[in-house]
């Protein structure tokens, strides 16, 4: 007695490959020098640090969580490893390691907030995203940190790859993506995280530790909130306390985009990939068009409120 | 009241008893020093009205709660449950009303969460890489093993109808089950046609050798299913009937008092 | 309310709380409401006019916005001030036009406002005015790149703050009038534009948005060879951009600050030319104008330019530069 619906649901899944493609398809016609594989690494590139974020965003979306203070909690980490390096003299893969702890601390401290004292993740992350942030003001003085060693901005140097240059932390990005991916579909922890997020009472009934489930997400999203925040250093090769401000909401945008379902439970973490590169991909298409940046924001807001019908859409047609 | 159970003389090995539960909420009296008992191989139905005492029983014999007084026997030895994992390592699956199940994920993945076939090997078991072939053929086999007839085990559960979500929720249960199957309403908000189709599922498990405890409100189901009922009154057993020499009608009217067991014709008792 | 303005409150009304747990009677009260707390230059703002207030016997309470454009946090903190006591208001507006009612209000009941480095709109809103000249900043800067490029045809970016923001229009018009185009005046809030500059992107003052928008204007145009930055952070981020591209060496890039981190950059070769403006001056000057005022009834008025200096280690003919040691001297932020 099988079912049409699952097709339904596949066109869901398609959407933000489509937008894509239509998008792509559209300043290829505006702009000759949109079109090229120099332009396309260049978006890889330019949505690497939100990408990344992106990544532990997703994972607690799929928990049905939220997380308001991920671009926060990176622009601490950037200023952790940077402040020790530059300011301390410390051994600069020791202060990298020090800025991943810091980011994965926040994580943990949401986590408990999440897990022990039962508060929503929105108000959780809401608090700690400005402690994060007043933390970052307090310990950088308000001041960018230059000068940095070069282990620290290795992941911004570049390799070619015929005519194209990448970098490679936008390599090192796209690796975690598929690692990620790979993991979230393979792998018990993995497919816990789904159940946990579509129906935490079902997955505490079948003997599933959810409490430990959640925890693992938000400390996991930590370490990618840190491994952003180094990509962010490479990239600009700064530790800049006013990094991150608009990734927090941009790294939501980006999961929103891809088809997860903000009330967890369903999504392909490739899908946020494709969100964070639609925002990518429009940001330099009007740049290259000439058109006002504002306008990037008006379509963000429009292919936003899509997403989350078309999701909504599916899922009643689904049952 | 309770009344000692008839013996007929042929020995009915008990896979489950309990002695004189009591369980209190505040100024509540649920369980008010009630008894239990499950024969192998048999499917024993727990009726009654509404404030009975019913899912309290079912939740002390789950592992849901912890009786205040009284104690729980499994093949006569007494056990403790603080939790439902722990009715669950002694072999005791429940299936509650609402299913438990993940509705986004397969059927295959719901018959097997939380207990997951992990692949051999050392990185796979590090990572916890899960055996995906093996679990779809393991969900084939126990399915067929049960005559269920889905076909796709690839398929999101939220795709199947009421009833085929009712046979996966219950074939998860009879697949870990080594003792005992908890069924808490398996048949509610069912049609005529996935009614009945639960119902066979529900005699195949016990053919297969697995007692079944059934919670249900359908006295037609009850009486096509059940070997034995055990009527709850009052947080107590009042009796245990026997379908085939009881009428409905007597069944009910111990149910909501208005006869009591030692009004029936002894032939009723089981 | 938002969580967060609700949170600027609280911390608001902590601040003035502890401010007034030791103060004589009659000591000036001065307010000081800046865009952020997290610009170096409203930080280095901050200190200076603590620094002078200190020195001066004033009492200084401080607050701002939580970002650039938060105007209802200014409001808020003019409010919180004026129960604080303070009879002179400092403020650099995040909304020029939308902080004008609450200001006229506070104005009814006394108080003297001074705008620091950006102006209301109209500018007459408030008493005085304390800023850099924002249009000459970019003249110039304008004149110097025009001068660097010593005739050859220019193909120029420009990375501006964002749209309608009267400094960023100022600065933007100014570099263009200085560089020999046609612009709009001082008064306009409009980016003009030109054949000549191949690409205008909004960098919001952020290096990393400043080196994403250089990236996608060397994608739209790979041969710009002048850069105009509305700061100093948008400049670091066009050079990484540049420098990725392997094009740093050919490109003039300019800006406008003077903070101590980008005279370092002009001295390091990142940036040609800077134009410096005082932000420590605006604040003393400021604060010296609210002691007069609450110690004589004088209030000061009008437009005071506190001053524009070219920084640059490679002067160019005609246009009046000082080299980066002077820079550095004159610099705010850390050294």
């Amino acid at each position: 007695m099988s079912n049409n619906a699952p097709s339904k649901i596949n066109i869901a899944s398609l959407g933000p490959v489509i937008a894509l493609v239509l998008a792509c398809g559209f300043f290829a016609t505006q702009s000759d020098r949109f079109l090229s594989v120099q332009n396309f690494s260049l978006i890889l590139q330019q949505v690497m640090v939100v990408g990344t974020i992106a990544i532990g965003q997703t994972l607690i979306i799929l928990t049905a969580g939220i997380d308001l203070s991920c671009g926060m909690v990176m622009a601490l980490g950037g200023i952790v490893m940077t402040k020790l390096a530059v300011g301390s003299g410390m051994n600069a893969y020791l202060a990298i390691a020090c800025g991943l702890l810091v980011c994965m601390a926040f994580g943990l401290l949401n986590g408990l907030l999440v897990t022990r004292i039962k508060l929503p993740p929105f108000i959780v992350t809401l608090g700690t995203m400005n402690i994060a942030f007043a933390v970052t003001q307090l310990y950088s003085g308000a001041q960018t940190v230059t000068d940095l060693p070069p282990e620290m901005t290795f992941f911004g140097n570049t390799v070619s790859l015929g005519s194209a240059a990448v970098n490679y932390g936008t390599v090192f990005m796209l690796a975690m993506y598929a690692f990620m991916w790979w993991g979230l579909r393979d792998t018990q922890p993995g497919r816990h995280v789904y159940a946990v997020g579509n129906n935490p009472e079902a997955t505490r009934l079948t003997g599933i530790a959810t409490d430990k489930v959640l925890l693992g997400v938000y400390v996991t999203a930590g370490l990618f909130y840190g491994i952003a925040s180094l990509l962010s250093v490479a990239r600009t090769g700064v530790g800049d306390p006013n990094a991150g401000q608009t990734e927090n909401l941009d790294a939501i945008t980006a999961v929103v985009l891809g088809g997860t379902s903000l009330f967890g439970g369903r999504g392909i973490i490739l899908g946020t990939l494709l969100g964070a590169l639609i925002v990518g991909v429009f940001r330099n298409g009007l740049t290259l068009m000439g058109v006002p940046s504002v306008y990037q924001v008006l379509i963000t807001g429009v292919l936003v409120i899509l997403a989350v019908t078309t999701d909504q859409l599916s899922r009643k047609g689904a049952r | 009241m309770n009344t000692p159970t008839q013996n007929n003389g042929s020995p009915h090995r008990l896979v489950m008893e309990a002695k004189g539960l009591v369980k209190r909420y505040g100024q509540v009296t649920a369980l008010d020093g009630a008894d239990f008992e499950l024969r192998a191989g048999e499917i024993m139905a727990v009726i009654g009205d509404n404030g009975a005492g019913k899912s309290s029983l079912i939740k002390a014999l789950s592992g849901a709660t912890i009786p205040d007084e009284g104690s729980v026997l499994l093949d006569g030895k007494v056990i403790h449950f603080k939790s439902p994992i722990d009715a669950r390592r002694e072999g005791i699956e429940t299936v509650y009303q609402d299913l438990a199940v993940a509705p986004a994920m397969t059927i295959a993945e719901n018959l097997f969460l939380g207990r997951e076939i992990i692949k051999p090997g050392f990185i796979s078991r590090l990572l916890r890489i899960i055996d995906k072939k093996t679990m779809l053929e393991e969900s084939i086999t126990r399915m067929n093993d049960l005559k269920v007839g889905i076909r796709s085990m690839t398929q999101a559960v939220e795709t199947l109808s009421g009833g085929q979500r009712q046979c996966v929720a219950v074939a998860r249960a009879a697949a870990f089950a080594e003792h005992v199957v908890i069924l808490d309403e398996p048949t509610a908000a069912l049609g005529v046609k996935e009614g009945n189709m639960v119902l066979e599922l529900i005699r195949r498990i016990r053919d297969k050798g697995l007692p079944v405890i059934l919670i249900s409100h359908n006295m037609p189901h009850v009486f096509e299913i059940a070997d034995r009922i055990h009527i709850a009154r009052l947080g107590k057993r009042a009796c245990i009937v026997d379908p085939k020499t009881i009428s409905m009608s007597d069944t009910v009217a111990v149910m909501t008092g208005a006869k009591r067991p030692d009004e029936l014709p002894l032939e009723a008792l089981a | 309310m938002t969580q967060t303005s609700f949170s600027r409150i609280a911390l608001a009304v902590a601040a003035l709380t502890l401010a007034g747990a030791s103060s004589a009677a009659d000591q000036p009260v001065i307010g000081l409401i800046t865009k952020t707390d997290t610009n170096p230059f409203f930080v280095k703002m901050k200190e200076g006019a603590q620094a002078a207030a200190a020195a001066k016997g004033a009492k200084l309470l401080s607050a701002a916005g939580k970002t650039d454009g938060d105007n209802a946090g200014q409001v808020t903190a003019i409010e919180n001030m004026i129960a604080g006591g303070a009879k002179t208001i400092l403020i650099t507006p995040s909304d020029s036009k939308a902080i004008v009612p609450a200001i006229k209000k506070a104005q009814a009941k006394g108080v003297m406002f001074i705008a620091l480095d950006s102006p209301a709109d109209p500018m007459e809103a408030t008493d005085a005015l304390f800023a850099t000249d924002n249009y000459k900043a970019g003249v110039l800067i304008g004149q110097y790149a025009k001068a660097a490029m010593a005739g050859k045809p220019a193909k120029i970016a420009t990375l501006d703050l964002f749209p309608g923001h009267p400094v960023g229009a100022q600065r933007h018009n100014g570099f263009m009038s200085g560089f020999g185009l046609a612009a709009a005046d001082a008064k306009s809030n409009e980016l003009s534009k030109a054949p000549e500059i191949v690409c205008l992107a909004d960098s919001f003052g952020d290096q990393a948005k400043g080196q994403t928008a250089m990236e996608n204007c060397l994608q739209k145009n790979p041969d710009i060879n002048v850069v105009y930055t509305i700061n100093e952070p948008a400049a670091a981020g066009a050079f990484q951009a540049l420098k990725a591209a392997g094009k740093e060496k050919g490109v003039i890039i300019v800006s406008v600050d003077g903070g101590c981190a980008g005279v370092k950059n002009v001295k390091a070769g990142v940036i040609a030319a800077t134009s410096q403006q005082y932000p420590l001056k605006m604040a003393s000057m400021g604060v010296d104008a609210g002691i007069e005022y609450a110690k004589g009834g004088k209030k000061v008025k009008g437009y005071t330019d506190t001053g524009v200096t070219l920084i640059s280690d490679k002067p160019m003919k005609g246009v009046d530069s000082k080299d980066t040691k002077f820079g550095t001297d004159a610099c705010w932020g850390n050294k």
